[in-house]
């Protein structure tokens, strides 16, 4: 065991370098460039890189080792088992939390969970977390300038449908500094995690919105290299979604990811 | 039967972030036994860095069969009830990288070495990492699991948690450097 202590959580959120946007925003385009060239002399590369330097606190956090490539057994072809038991229904009203109302642009965010067949993965649970409209976030170590809402926590739970939807209700979140290099804003964006059909299919992500100034100087979007799996997390506005005088909607589907072991059902295997 | 292409692109993974904690925590989640219940054992370890330094903003998911081998099927995870067993369970590192559950030891399926399925996520990894987590018993079972014997013998050390004087199971995991721990990919 190492004798090593750990260093304060609040001193971890800040890298050492601190160097310009313009170096992190060169590095992000230098490193696509690098995986296309590899990928086009046929190596295949995951969806998002681990090995990722712009995003400064991955440097040492990250496997140097390519992953082992397993046959999955039972208790990994299996997921825990979820149900109302374990989510009310109104965790996924993130806006009826508290006494008041919170500010900000309230807005639904609905969609549906796949397996890679298309297939709706039902009564699987769905976590959510976000900063509030002004881009704070409630937790503890989130100490920079901008207020917190006494009306908003930012946390929520839902369970799919048999059709394997699920619909949030929040406020739409804001831009957040954090301290990766100099002036680094993270894009507005929503955490998702995600439980399939099967452990293997664990996920977690984020969702971002349509159109933000902020995708291509971000490290933790650019982690993912190819612009349409890059594309795949903005959630979509849907005016179909948005209700009179009440909230803007947009629409986010997830896709857990194989493997082919999980084509069947359990009952089947 | 042949298992027909994917039509669906996966959803990328993305990190937790900095500010996971109050979005994924719930009541007695590290609980997947209720503690010194008869069986119940702790699953306990350190997260280090590359640099050998413990990480203080991880976290740990577990999923694992019951001392009888089988899955759990019950639901719950998310409302302890103390006595329904899950097998799911989620802890995460301290102020010093350490993690703890309290779970019981996995029993053997169709004689296979039993482990853990575990995840790990962390502020500054992009995404998650699937692992095992075996018990270091069952030396015939282990030598014939075919994971491990695919690995050579410092990998397959990453993978195999220490029993405790105490009845114990102790593993650390590193993200990176030497003793890396192995990852999977299905």
């Amino acid at each position: 065991m190492s004798d090593r202590t750990a260093a304060a959580p609040e001193s971890l959120l800040a890298s050492p370098d601190q160097v310009s946007q313009r170096e992190i925003t060169q590095e992000i385009q230098d490193l696509h460039a690098a995986y296309a060239r590899r990928e086009e002399a046929g190596e295949t590369l995951p969806t998002t890189m681990h090995d990722f330097p712009p995003y400064r606190s991955s440097i040492l956090r990250h496997p140097t080792k390519n992953p082992k490539l397993v046959d999955p057994e039972t208790i990994e072809l299996l997921s825990p088992a979820f149900g109302q038991r374990d989510v009310a229904a109104v965790e996924s009203d993130l806006t009826i939390q508290h006494a008041g109302e919170p500010l900000g642009e309230r807005m639904t965010v609905r969609g549906r969970l796949l397996d890679s067949w298309g297939r709706p993965l039902a009564n699987q649970l769905i976590e959510l977390w976000q900063a509030n409209s002004a881009g704070r976030y409630i937790h503890q170590r989130d100490q920079h300038p901008a207020p917190l809402d006494p009306n908003f926590t930012g946390a929520g739970r839902a369970v799919t449908n048999d059709n394997g939807e699920y619909l949030f209700t929040t406020i739409k979140p804001g831009p957040y500094p954090w301290k990766n290099h100099v002036n680094a804003w993270r894009p507005a964006h929503i955490h998702f995690s995600i439980f399939g059909s099967s452990f293997t299919q664990r996920l977690v992500t984020q969702m971002y919105f349509p159109g933000d100034p902020l995708f291509a100087l971000d490290p933790i979007y650019n982690t993912i290299w190819r612009p349409q799996d890059r594309d795949s997390l903005v959630g979509v506005y849907d005016h179909d979604l948005t209700s009179p005088e009440w909230s803007t909607g947009y629409r986010f589907d997830i896709v857990v990811d194989g493997p082919d072991a999980t084509y069947f059902e359990p009952e089947e295997a | 039967m042949t298992v027909p292409a994917r039509t669906h692109r996966p959803t990328p993974g993305q990190t937790v972030g900095p500010f996971f904690a109050y979005g994924v925590e719930y009541p007695r989640m590290h609980q997947v036994a209720f503690p010194h219940s008869p069986g119940a054992i702790l699953l306990a370890g350190t997260v280090h860095d590359g640099a050998g330094s413990p990480i203080p903003d991880a976290f740990i998911e577990i999923f694992g069969a019951d001392a009888d081998g089988t899955v759990p099927r019950a639901r719950g995870a998310f409302r302890r009830d103390d006595h329904t067993f899950t097998g799911f369970g989620r802890a995460f590192t301290d102020d010093d990288g350490h993690y703890e559950f309290w779970t019981r030891n996995p029993g053997a399926t169709a004689g296979r070495a039993p482990f853990f399925a575990a995840v790990v996520y962390a502020r500054g990894l992009p995404d998650k990492l699937h692992t095992r987590i075996y018990l270091p018993e069952d030396e015939r079972a282990l030598e014939a699991d075919a994971l491990l014997a695919s690995l050579s013998a410092d990998e397959r050390a990453t993978l195999i948690a220490t029993r405790t004087p105490e009845g114990h199971l102790h593993h650390d995991i590193r993200l990176q450097g030497e003793k890396e721990t192995v990852f999977l990919a299905f």
